[in-house]
Parts: C-alpha cells; structure tokens; sequence
C-alpha cells in the first residue's frame, strides 16, 4: 500500500485493504464467542436450579430477594412472574412458566435458552466449568499478548483528545445518525469503540471470572479477600448475573453495529484480518 | 451486488442454522461419553488448581453470632423415614452407634455420649448449595481428625466414606442410599468435625439428627446428614455407583469446591 502511496497513476475512489486485525485478536475472538455462548447458556441452566439473587453474605428460601423469577399457581394454570426490587411482572411463557413438550412448565429460563435444554444442573455445571476454564486461559491469551505487544495501548486507549466532551458528544450524534468513520479515520477505532471494548475487556469479563470464583467455598478459603470485596458469596451471585446481562447488552449492541456499519467487511475483518477502506483520494 | 446478499443471506441463515443445531445438538453432545469425558476433566484442574491455591490449611471463613441466618434451610432429606431411624430417634439416639471400620487399626464404635466427651470445636461457617443459595450456621462437634487419631488409620487408608441413614431416592438395592465421601486432606483439616449441634442446640432431624459431617472447604451435598458408620478405604470404585456419593453418582462431582 505505501509503494503505491506515491504513484500519480492511481485513480481514485479506489478501495485498499488494511490489515485491521492480529491472528491472535482474531482467533481469541471467536474462541470467545464460542466460550460466552455456553458459559450464557449453561449460567442459564445453573441460575434455574436456584431463580433468586440476594445481597449478602447469606440467602435462600424465605430471605428477603433481590430477583426473583417464579410462578404462581393460579388453579391448573401456573402464571409466570418476574419479580425485581419489589416490582412484579407477569413473563407466563418465557420467564418462571413456559412450554416444555407442549405443557406449561415451571422453570425460570426457558428450555431454549439453557444447556442442556432439559433440566439438569450436574449437566449445566460441566459445560459451565469446562467453558470457564477455556475462557480464562483465551482471556490470559489476549491480555498477555495485547500488553506486550502494544494493541491495548496503541489501538484500545483512547487518547485525551478523544475524551473531550465535544469529541465524545460529536461521536454519539455521529452513531445515532448512523455516520459511520470512513476513509482515514475508519483505520483506527473511534473512541466509543474504544471505551466499549475497554469496558467490557477489563470491567465486564475479569468482573465475571472474579464474582464466579468468589461463589467458590474452596476459592473463598484460599483467597478469603475476594469475598470481603463483594460483599458476600450472594452479592457476587448477583452480580456475576447482572454482569452477565451486561455483556448480553453489549453483545446486542456489538453485532447491530457490525450489521449497520458494513457487515461482510467487518466479519471478514475478524476472519482473515483484511478490512477495506475506501479512499477518495488526495483532491477528494 | 446480487451475489453480495446472496453471500449476505447464506452466512446470516447458517449462523442461525448452526446456533440452532448447537443448542439441541449440546443434549445429545453433553449424553455421549467421549464429550462427558472432555467436559469432566474440568474437575481435575478445578481440584488441582484450588488444593494448590489453599495448601492443606486454608480456613473457611468463620463469621460473628449476628451473621446466622435467621432460618437455615432444611435440604435433602428432612426426615429419614425407615423404621430404624424412627426406633432412634424415639429414645433419643440413646441407642445409636457411629461404626468406624475399615482400614482403620482399632474398629469401634461411639456412642453419642462417647463423642460428646471428646474436645469439640465450635464454628459459625457458611453452607453454600450448589443450587446457589447461602445460610449461615453455627456447628458443633468432634473434629474428624481427632476421632480417626482414637481409631488409628492404616496406611493404605485413602478416604473417609460416610454412611448415612436417609433413602433419597426409593430403590429394592439400597442404591438410593445417602452417602458421601472425603479424601484424607480435607478428613484432617481442622475444620472438618462431625456436628452433633446447630445454633447451641442438639442437631435437629431436618439437619441431620444426631450426626452430620462439615466439610466447610466444600458445596452442601459433601455435608452428609443422619451419619451411621464411616468407613476408611482405599478406593471408593466398589461402592454403589463407584463415584464416591450418592449425588457423584448421579453426574455432581466428587470434588466440589467450587
């Protein structure tokens, strides 16, 4: 691309491909994918055996509940609710009742959303635990080789400029007119890519990994602090859930943006690396 | 520009297509035994990996009188139902013995009493279900060490395999019998007592009556309720299902720390 940088004899709007993603960026990234969906999945299937999250070092039955998803048996008719700091909502299909081989059933998420899609928590906590585990060890891949090798600093950090509440502001208007970057600015991320990606690389998923461990007891025993920084074995339950529905957020966010902002470019960006940029040239 | 929604089309139909396939193929998948296998050696690096973090003596934590939970979940059984028990439990386990065999050097049994008389430790931990929720407790009883100390291990011995009273689950072979199931690291921490008393009262039958083990490092279904005898063994691939406890053998880990 830079040989051709000083030739006269191109023509412009031309498209360039630039290398956007690194192998390891990519290949985490999908293994990732990969490790989430089954980790959400089989967190689905865990969090039915038990559909209440409290604060606190304790909760069970008949404590006072944050969350609750559940049923009312209403004659043969059980009706599903949701029940959130005090506020009830009727689910009755999706949530706390829906169907399984026809019948309504009673269970918090429904079989669709849970591995395996029949009730079974032993079940549930093996694919649970073995996804954690690859998790971990993809994560550590990544932050290992995104600090040596500068992508945390040279393409994640926005700089201060970037921050300014004009560029911030500008940036936002810019998204929900969906203007997307294009030509010399598409090569870098903008900074609410930036921001994002940061929150969900060293909030979002370290949050997940240190509130799962903290439901430990034999992690509990051996790093007793974790538990002092939640608050509770039931607080970190809670919020490992509500992290959870955090990164669903974002996944959500995340894959429109993809669609919107040039789908096949983007996907085979994070497949083979290569990103098209269109250039309307130097008189442009 | 019409190959391009074409290609659009296949990827966003075979994406949808194969997380469709994903979600009904993980039954399957998760039924066959060489993807089990995979699944489950999970549970080896869980168990090497927190038994490495917490060395031999890494405490539960213990909390303060104000912390119990005001009501502590009855689980499992609530009321062995055999006529056995029901004769104990009439003459307040007066006539209830704990057996202690196997590869142990000096077989015997306890008295309720006899255990009573033995140095006892008090502690206020929390239970932890592997359904989720908590409680707190206050538990007291005979440290296990001290009591396999009175019966000597021999050296083959390699884990404490506790029998319980409770059916829970009706079967003609005794297969639905409660039972558990230790290695020597977590028999001789200290924490590690058989409780024969909950919140200064003598245990009651919902939690166990008159003997249940503590293994505080670990998820409740380790905490086996209505103990009867506890055996010392070298392997507990003989017993019931072969995998150590009545939940191990229906797909729960041994190992449940975590």
């Amino acid at each position: 691309m830079n040989e051709n940088a000083s030739n006269d004899n191109i023509r412009y709007p031309r498209t360039v491909f630039i290398r956007r993603h690194s192998i390891i960026t990519r290949f985490t990234h999908w293994l990732n994918v990969l490790c989430l969906s089954f980790l959400l999945l089989s967190g689905l299937q865990i969090f039915n055996a038990h559909p209440e999250l409290y604060w606190g070092q304790y909760g069970a039955d008949g404590d006072p509940a944050f969350l609750t998803i559940g049923a009312d048996d209403a004659g043969d008719k059980p009706q599903g609710f949701v029940r959130i700091a005090g506020l009830k909502f009727p689910t009755t299909g999706v949530l706390g009742v829906s169907s399984v081989d026809g019948e309504p059933t009673t269970r918090a998420f429904p079989e669709w959303l849970t591995i395996p899609s029949f009730q079974d928590l032993a079940v549930g906590r093996r694919w649970h635990f073995f996804f954690a585990w690859l998790f971990v060890i993809n994560g550590l891949l990544y932050l290992g080789f995104s600090l040596l090798s500068g992508h945390l600093r040279r393409d994640l950090a926005p700089k201060a400029e970037e921050l300014s509440p004009r560029h911030l502001g500008q940036e936002v208007l810019d998204h929900a007119r969906l203007r997307f970057p294009k030509g010399e600015k598409a090569r870098r991320y903008n900074s609410l890519q930036k921001l994002t990606y940061l929150a969900v690389i060293v909030v979002l998923l370290p949050l997940m990994v240190l509130t799962g461990l903290t439901m430990s007891p034999g992690v509990d025993a051996a790093v007793p602090v974790l538990v002092e920084i939640f608050g509770g074995r039931q607080t970190a339950r809670t919020i490992h859930f509500v992290t959870a529905s955090g990164l669903v957020l974002f996944v959500v966010v995340h894959v429109a943006m993809v669609i919107l902002s040039g789908t096949w470019n983007n996907i085979r960006s994070m497949i083979t690396g290569r990103y098209a940029i269109r250039e309307e040239g130097p008189n442009a | 520009m019409s190959t391009f929604l074409t290609r659009r089309r296949f990827l966003i139909g075979s994406t949808l297509g194969a997380s469709a396939l994903t979600l009904s193929g993980c039954d399957i998948l998760g039924q066959n035994t060489d993807v089990e296998e995979v699944l489950r050696s999970a549970e080896q690096l869980t168990m090497k990996a927190q038994r490495a973090l917490q060395g031999r003596g890494a405490l539960a934590r213990e909390f303060d009188e104000k912390d119990i939970s005001p009501s502590f979940r009855v689980n499992g059984t609530s009321a062995p139902d055999s006529d056995e028990y029901t004769q104990l439990l009439e003459n307040k386990f007066e006539t209830w013995r704990l057996n202690v065999d196997g590869l142990v050097e000096r077989p015997r049994d306890f008295s309720l009493s006899d255990l009573k008389n033995l140095p006892a430790r008090t502690q206020i931990t929390r239970h932890d279900c592997v359904e989720g929720w908590s409680a707190i407790g206050k538990w007291t009883g005979v440290p296990l060490a001290n009591l396999l100390q009175v019966v000597g291990l021999k050296p083959t011995a390699r884990y404490v395999v506790l029998h319980c009273a409770d059916e829970l689950e009706q079967t003609l072979d005794g297969s639905g019998r409660y039972y558990e199931s230790i290695d020597l690291i977590d028999a001789m921490h200290p924490q590690t007592i058989l409780a024969y008393g909950m919140n200064d009262k003598d245990l009651s039958v919902g939690h166990g009556a008159p003997l249940r083990l503590r293994v505080e490092r670990q998820l409740g279904y380790k905490q086996a309720k209505y103990i009867m005898r506890i055996e010392l063994v070298d392997s507990f691939a003989g017993l019931w299902g072969g995998n150590g406890g009545f939940w191990e053998d229906r797909g729960y880990e041994w190992y449940a720390g975590i």
